[in-house]
């Protein structure tokens, strides 16, 4: 199946040409499978020498791929026994956010993520990902109900941005992601966040105040998305300013690791999460599970301390005494 | 940092200014002897840090902090300027080293935690020094029990050029606003026009109490953003004060002529 990514066109046609081969149309048995062999050592190779190289506009698009693997995918594939709960207590259910107990191995989890959907139809009904002010209040709800009984919490951040739109500001979007930036930052039970996909902006960080904050190897977090930032910048997105304005804004896993804003690059198996979901999902559960063993043995008042400094330690700039 | 009051940005150079929302030409030393506000439809001029501060705190009561905190340029970060020239031009031009001024000073005689935000400096927005000294401003009313007065003016929100580390100092700030609300400090925060962005879905909207001047434009996303999603016309009065205070999310409007007077009586309220 061709990704439909452009700097993938090599490995689509190979694939497909692996694909023929492997179907069997040759001729002698043994040749064919030394051919395919090969062929397959080849294949890998060139996955590993693209995504070697990927430009940042190119981990956007891969971060965006409609076969990469989205919260409800997680939890179907790592996570047991999901209680979707779905009220906010002022205003509606918001299906770009899902929020509910699960388990994960032995531990018991509130599960709180932002869901994209995989059709049109799933896109329409979450909105891409965008939540509403609503989808914010009760990702808090749910997340004071996990700490009221000392549950860990695991955020998955899969969002372009909250959503901006008119009913968004009528009721507060603003306010609602002040108020869970806040409240995260103190809540009593460990926090775990991951970029698993898009980070947007303040709609990303209103789920993304933790303990442990992780990225995806091929998602990306901005503080505005490339094609806003190539607005602003050079008046029009295009398929020359957006690569730019990625490139700029310094937005993949690595840059962020490299900036301290993140804790680890949670590594994708060869040639993305979207050529292997499974993979994806137990390479993800490894970190998980590894982050709930460190955090579980820390005091409340140790782990409100380190998610303090942790944040606090954020930001570059020069203190010069003159 | 004087320089800032010389330069009379908002109320444009000259004799006579022009106001944006009625349109009526007004002698400019008689807006700013009325603190910049239209002596004829009472619009809110934008106002300087330096000039906030000489309006709201009393006589030469402000002691600023952190002065020595410097923008730097993390990224590399380059548009049609590079970051670090932008920077120079934004400081030659206000007198300011980034958009932010912190400080501790006297309302009506009592001792309170001032902080701005300069809409003339990169449109006010939060990059790291803005964020640092804010957090700072919010530890030292921790450590001080004193309360906390922020005032903001940023149409930038985060600032894009620091990237990711602009969206960080939204938790840093919040985190130290979180510990600040537990140990019982009280926090006020003033919405000026405009405040957008980052700076909104952050510490602008974490006060005990909000208050906003008439007419500012307050909101997450931006007017073109919002127009790009719904295709919608905006209604009338779309993310101003007025709008937010109707939706709940304003305590009071307060003109700028009565805050000194409505801050100092909230500190009275809530003393303990
Ligand atoms: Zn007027």
């Amino acid at each position: 199946m061709p990704s439909g990514l452009p700097f993938e066109r090599e490995i689509d046609e190979m694939e497909e040409l692996l694909a023929k081969m492997e179907s069997g149309t040759g001729n002698g048995q043994v040749t064919a499978s030394e051919e395919v062999r090969r062929m397959r050592r080849e294949l890998a190779n060139l996955i590993r020498k693209v995504y070697g190289n990927l430009r940042s506009w190119d981990t956007v698009l891969v971060s965006r791929h409609k076969n990469r693997p989205q919260t409800l995918d997680y939890i179907d594939m790592i996570f047991d026994d999901f209680v979707e709960l779905h009220g906010d207590r002022a205003i509606g259910d918001d299906r770009a956010m899902r929020t509910g107990f699960a388990r994960l191995a032995d531990f018991r989890v509130m599960l709180v993520g932002h869901q994209k959907g995989h059709t049109l139809k799933e896109r329409n009904e979450c909105l891409y990902g965008c939540a509403h002010p609503e989808g914010y209040r009760k990702a808090l709800n749910k997340m004071r109900l996990a700490a009221k009984f000392r549950i860990p919490i695991i955020c998955l951040i899969d969002t372009p941005g909250a959503y901006p739109g008119i009913g968004a500001e009528e009721r507060g979007q603003a306010q609602l992601i002040a108020t869970n930036l806040l409240e995260m930052s103190r809540l009593a039970t460990p926090i775990i966040c991951v970029v698993i996909g898009e980070g947007g902006s303040g709609g990303a960080l209103g789920i993304g105040i933790g303990d442990r904050v992780a990225m995806l190897e091929h998602a990306y977090y901005s503080v505005i998305s490339p094609e806003g930032c190539a607005g602003i910048l050079w008046k029009v997105a295009t398929e020359e300013t957006k690569p730019m304005a990625a490139e700029a804004l310094k937005l993949t896993a690595r840059d962020l690791f490299r900036l301290r804003v993140i804790d680890a690059i949670i590594p994708e198996p060869l040639g993305g999460a979207h050529r292997d979901p499974r993979g994806m999902g137990s390479i993800l559960k490894d970190y998980l599970l590894r982050y709930l063993r460190e955090l579980r043995d820390l005091s409340v008042a140790e782990l409100l301390d380190q998610r303090y400094q942790k944040f606090r330690a954020m930001g570059v700039f020069v203190e010069q005494v003159i | 940092m004087a320089s800032v009051g010389k330069m009379k940005r908002g109320v444009p150079e000259g004799l006579w200014i022009r106001c944006p929302q009625c349109k009526a030409t007004i002698f400019r030393k008689e807006a700013e002897s009325r603190f910049n506000v239209c002596p004829e439809c009472q619009h809110h001029f934008y106002l300087p840090a330096r000039e906030r501060i000489r309006q709201l705190l009393d006589a030469d009561s402000f002691e600023e902090w952190f002065k020595d905190l410097r923008p730097s340029d993390p990224l590399g970060f380059k548009d049609r300027i590079i970051y670090g020239e932008r920077l120079k031009a934004e400081q030659a031009k206000t007198g300011m080293p980034d958009a932010a001024v912190v400080g501790r000073g006297y309302i009506r005689g009592r001792p309170v935690v001032f902080g701005v935000t300069d809409f003339a400096f990169m449109a006010g927005s939060m990059g790291s020094v803005v964020g640092e000294k804010l957090t700072r401003a919010v530890e030292e009313a921790t450590r001080l029990t004193l309360p906390l007065i922020f005032v903001s003016g940023s149409g930038g929100g985060a600032r894009m050029q620091e990237g990711i580390l602009s969206l960080m100092q939204m938790a840093k700030v919040s985190a130290a606003l979180a510990r600040y609300d537990q140990a019982g400090g009280l926090y006020i925060s003033v919405l000026t026009n405009p405040t957008m962005g980052g700076v909104a879905a952050s510490f602008a909207l974490q006060g005990d109490l909000t208050l906003a001047e008439p007419g500012a434009l307050v909101g997450f996303a931006g007017k073109r953003t919002i127009w790009n999603t719904v295709r919608l016309e905006l209604p009338e009065g779309f993310q101003t004060s007025e709008f937010l205070l109707k939706h709940g999310f304003v305590d009071r409007i307060v003109a700028r002529k009565d805050l000194r007077t409505e801050v100092a009586r909230i500190v009275d309220f809530c003393e303990r």
